[in-house]
């Protein structure tokens, strides 16, 4: 039999594909936090709870009225997206001028919040969430068993992330993006309203968790406790990759899923910490991270 | 040609300062400046490092941390605006560090720029006056020299066609054959009917393309002279300016 790396192929390409699936949530997971950092300047610790209450938000379509998982796929992150707009309103609009330590009590305790609010309701157990039955089935690759909502999840991981960076760096819409993030008093002068920009992309980035929720809804259960768990890789991802790099964060979150998923089948025992040694090892070398520039 | 500048400005002034006051801060920059412009004239505001010129710029666009008196833009009064509504009524601002977003490409700082009023320049309009965007079109902004910075930041704001530009000392730190080229655009763009407030601190510069020059001290205007008479003044000009 072939074999790569020393591994068989069969062995080698399930063990990529396995990676490929968490690296879609990583990626577009700290995707929403990059996009957010860069124009707030505020790391969103709230965005694990967001994340969470997209998986939630789905839940309850379904469960109390009856909507499934495609028109959850976008009133979810829209209706979770638009709490992230109220908050960014009322609480965030007064911090952007005091330092960032404020930014990070605010956001880690609005997280507390509302993650003990949904374990009291909901306890701490997951709730099922069925795939819709065009993606349930399985596609046998004769190495490996393949669930389709699984291709499904990477394939629109990729599609959301190319989308989103095209529109950053390749559109008018992103320009203003940039130069706010640059120089946001400056655009203010030119006659953007950029306080407007910042509630927007506020709103965009916390849907984006809500997005992650609702697709890893059938794959991990939806539970109060799914933010938490997922969130110190999110933002070590974040920090390898360089914050508020948008290209950086979605290449570092594919790469370190593929990375963690190699670790589990060379060394189980590593797995969990092989993303938090690849940090220490990357911010040694390269403290503003991969794709991250100093100012 | 045009008229007599004593003639202009007895006409109600496009841009009306009274009794501004601003803030650094904690510290008081400005302390009653009055001034006024009239349509389609080009006025300087001369004065040494610290006088307040800047600021003045800065309190016009509303991106002063406090400022009280009265600034009236074409009879509208612009101070308490945030800085977006007070460019969208019709100013450019061009200031000193030149502002090019150094992420964005010469064409995308170049296109930025919201359009706030009728009859702004073409792009290829702008490229003919300021040759070197054209060539380092797809160049990002921070790869540009001094003088291409300061060329796309006079460049983008009159796409915009915003009929008042605020040029916060356009010609410091470049070479004289750059300066040469900033002042036949500000030439030609008072012919063309723009009114230009000008923050100078070369008094040569100041002089070959203004009508009415103001002197700053201490955060208020301590004397105003017309352009015919800067050669008479010349000595007094130069003491303000401690050259």
């Amino acid at each position: 039999m072939m074999s790569i790396f020393s591994m068989p192929a069969d062995v080698f390409l399930g063990q990529l594909l396995l990676g490929l699936i968490n690296g879609s949530f990583y990626a577009i997971l700290s995707l929403g936090l990059a996009v957010i950092f860069g124009l707030l300047q505020i790391i969103n610790f709230t965005h694990g709870a967001q994340y969470m209450m997209g998986a939630f938000v789905a839940w309850m379509l379904l469960h109390y009225f009856g909507i499934g998982y495609w028109p959850a796929l976008i009133l979810s992150p829209l209706l979770v997206g638009l709490l992230g707009v109220l908050l960014e309103r009322t609480l965030f609009r007064k911090l952007y001028n005091l330092d960032h330590i404020y930014g990070f009590l605010l956001t880690y305790g609005v997280a507390l919040v509302v993650e003990s609010a949904f374990r009291a309701q909901y306890g701490v157990s997951g709730q099922p969430y069925r795939p819709p039955s065009a993606l349930s089935g399985i596609i046998d690759l004769d190495f490996m068993v393949l669930p389709i909502y699984r291709l499904w999840v990477v394939a629109a991981s990729i599609v959301v992330c190319a989308a989103t960076w095209i529109v950053v760096e390749k559109t008018k819409l992103g320009a203003y993006l940039r130069a706010a993030t640059e120089k946001p008093v400056l655009l203010r002068a030119f006659g953007v309203n950029v306080p407007r920009m910042i509630m927007i992309t506020y709103g965009f980035g916390v849907g984006l968790a809500a997005l992650a929720g609702v697709l890893a809804a059938p794959i991990y259960q939806v539970s109060s406790i799914m933010g938490g768990n997922i969130m110190p890789v999110i933002f070590a991802v974040v920090v390898i990759g360089g914050m508020g790099s948008i290209g950086g964060a979605i290449l570092t979150g594919f790469c370190l899923g593929i990375l963690e998923a190699f670790a589990k089948l060379l060394y189980p025992p590593a797995a969990s910490t092989v993303i938090f040694i690849a940090m220490i090892l990357i911010l040694t070398v390269r403290p503003a991270g991969l794709f991250g520039r100093t100012r | 040609m045009h008229e007599p500048f004593s003639e202009q400005r007895s006409l109600s002034p496009m841009l009306e300062i009274r009794r501004l006051e601003g803030w650094y801060g904690e510290s008081h920059v400005l302390h009653g400046m009055n001034l006024s412009i009239g349509e389609g004239e080009v006025v300087t505001l001369l004065g040494r490092n610290g006088a307040g010129k800047t600021t003045t710029l800065r309190a016009i666009m509303g991106i002063l941390d406090r400022a009280e008196g009265s600034i009236v833009f074409r009879g509208r009064e612009l101070l308490g605006l945030p800085p977006e509504r007070i460019a969208r009524s019709g100013i450019g601002y061009c200031p000193e560090e030149r502002g090019i977003f150094s992420d964005l490409t010469v064409e995308e700082n170049l296109l930025l720029l919201p359009v706030v009023g009728e009859g702004g320049m073409r792009v290829d309009q702008i490229h003919t006056l300021f040759p070197n965007l054209k060539e380092r079109r797809t160049s990002y902004g921070t790869k540009l020299s001094g003088g291409e910075q300061q060329m796309l930041a006079i460049g983008r704001i009159l796409r915009t066609g915003a009929k008042l530009l605020l040029l916060d000392e356009p010609t410091e730190g470049l070479a004289p054959v750059i300066v040469e080229q900033i002042g036949v655009a500000i030439r030609l763009l008072k012919q063309k009917g723009f009114t230009i407030l000008l923050v100078e601190q070369n008094f040569h510069f100041a002089s070959s393309v203004a009508d009415r020059h103001y002197v700053v001290e201490g955060g208020k205007v301590v004397d105003e002279v017309g352009n015919a008479d800067v050669a008479a003044r010349s000595q007094q000009l130069q003491a303000y300016l401690g050259v």
